[in-house]
């Protein structure tokens, strides 16, 4: 079928939001229109709950996003991707780098995300080279991709010779609530990706390949019970489409970027960020992701975070960039936290592995 | 201010039933609680029940609240709907089944 936009990046529409100074600006002072009345800084909330500032716990996973080009530009995108991202591509140089680093410090799992980073012309490559150190390779595929054009069409082969895990967001088992969001016809796209990747064993007991979902609200509230939605996903997915998948991830939607585009857009900030600070659980602080991942943008700078990434939030260490990478300094950091950790802590938590706590 | 009966702000006030009689109303929060969790029914199932429930007793928070409950599980507008026509029936066929007790009394009075 092919998907419509669902809307242009920040960047395009020339919004004031496509500056990340904008951002922090209204998560820390309020949306002009609003009370006024402000919210307490998360560190603050820490404080009030004998919780210590965050510190990493060492580095398990290496989220690489190799670039924002994508096929798709949905309305809740943290990271404002969209197809007129093609000039912001990690350079093979800095992907060679990554690789080292890889090797060198025996990071177990890699995570590649994007846009869509199959669009990446060193993808495949990178793929290859991250299996062959033995790494743990996970993607973020959208799904789309897969059916968009005749040279994606054996991903899910490609995927499978690698042992690459798949996690591919799917925010509903609704086509009109997914193609709210993610464009007309990304919802009958994605299906058909899924029965060609259940083809090849993704999702299929014993066959050794996970693939796993993420839901995401589809509007300005919070994920229920993960397992709920993961019980009701299987169901109808199963039942109206022979389509199976291992696990359901549920994440908070992060006030930032094209989401908080969206909640200023909708007079829904404040209520919204209300949501997440009376939803503060503290049981979710010690497995927050940040502790155990680095995210690295496509220019190379690294970060706690993706959203810190998409904040332009670096780490608070002398060596800022994979070049100058070292695993002390970043070890004895202190987390950059802001008011968008309230997503990560409300609830049951959010990680890009789902819930934190139950 | 405008004055109304109904302030989508007290929702948020709930809580505060619990004054004047903490004891009673603390009562009240840890069974609701309890009612709302996962147990034979899922907690999407019961904020279905509870929105089905809300339109018939007609209670604008309860409304707010479940709708909000059961796209939070998962539910889209088609289940939400049909929720909602699950609370129509049951008080469309109440009334309509008066209409025997009806049909019997004009029978009785008619030639």
């Amino acid at each position: 079928m092919g998907v419509k936009q669902r809307t242009k990046s920040l960047k395009a529409k020339k919004s004031q939001l496509s500056n990340t100074f904008y951002q922090l600006k209204v998560l820390k002072k309020g949306v002009e229109s609003g009370n006024g009345k402000g919210f307490a800084p998360f560190d603050q909330k820490l404080d009030e709950h004998n919780l210590q500032s965050l510190r990493p716990d060492g580095i398990e996973i290496f989220q690489l996003n190799i670039g924002k080009l994508c096929n798709q530009t949905c309305s809740h995108c943290h990271v404002d991707a969209g197809p007129d991202k093609g000039d912001e591509m990690m350079t093979r140089e800095d992907l060679e780098t990554c690789l080292e680093i890889i090797e060198k410090h025996k990071i177990p799992t890699v995570d590649i995300t994007g846009g869509a980073p199959e669009m990446h012309s060193e993808f495949r490559w990178f793929v290859r080279e991250c299996y062959k150190l033995g790494a743990e390779v996970m993607a973020r595929c959208n799904l789309t991709i897969i059916v968009a054009n005749k040279k994606y069409h054996d991903i899910p082969q490609f995927y499978r010779d690698h042992k690459v895990k798949v996690v591919s967001s799917l925010p509903h088992f609704s086509e009109k609530r997914t193609d709210s969001q993610r464009g007309d016809g990304v919802f009958e796209d994605s299906i058909k990706a899924l029965q060609l990747l259940n083809e090849v064993g993704y999702g299929k007991e014993d066959s050794g390949l996970t693939l796993d979902l993420v839901y995401n609200p589809t509007g300005a509230y919070l994920p229920g019970s993960q397992a709920t939605l993961e019980r009701e996903f299987k169901r109808k997915l199963k039942r109206k489409f022979d389509v199976d998948f291992n696990n359901l991830y549920a994440i908070t939607n992060q006030p930032i970027s094209r989401f908080l585009e969206y909640l200023i857009h909708t007079e829904q900030y404040e209520s919204y960020m209300e949501k997440l600070i009376n939803s503060f659980n503290p049981a979710t602080v010690e497995g927050l992701m940040c502790k155990y991942t680095l995210s690295v943008s496509w220019d190379g700078c690294i970060y706690d975070c993706d959203f810190n990434q998409m904040l332009d939030l670096k780490v608070d260490a002398p060596g800022q960039h994979i070049s100058e990478f070292d695993p002390k300094t970043l070890s004895e950091r202190k987390i950059i936290t802001g008011q968008h950790c309230y997503a990560c802590t409300a609830g049951a938590g959010s990680s890009c592995g789902g819930e934190i706590s139950e | 201010m405008k004055k109304q009966y109904f302030n989508p702000d007290d929702l948020k006030k709930f809580g505060d039933i619990t004054q004047h009689q903490k004891e009673l109303g603390e009562k009240f929060f840890e069974y609701y609680g309890s009612v709302f969790k996962d147990g034979a029914l899922t907690m999407r199932e019961k904020s279905l029940i509870a929105l089905a429930v809300a339109h018939t007793i007609q209670c604008p928070y309860c409304i707010d609240a479940f709708t909000t409950g059961s796209l939070e599980n998962g539910s889209d507008e088609e289940e939400i709907m049909e929720a909602v026509h699950v609370a129509a029936a049951i008080r469309g066929g109440a009334s309509l089944v008066f209409s025997v007790q009806m049909m019997d009394h004009a029978k009785k009075m008619s030639m």
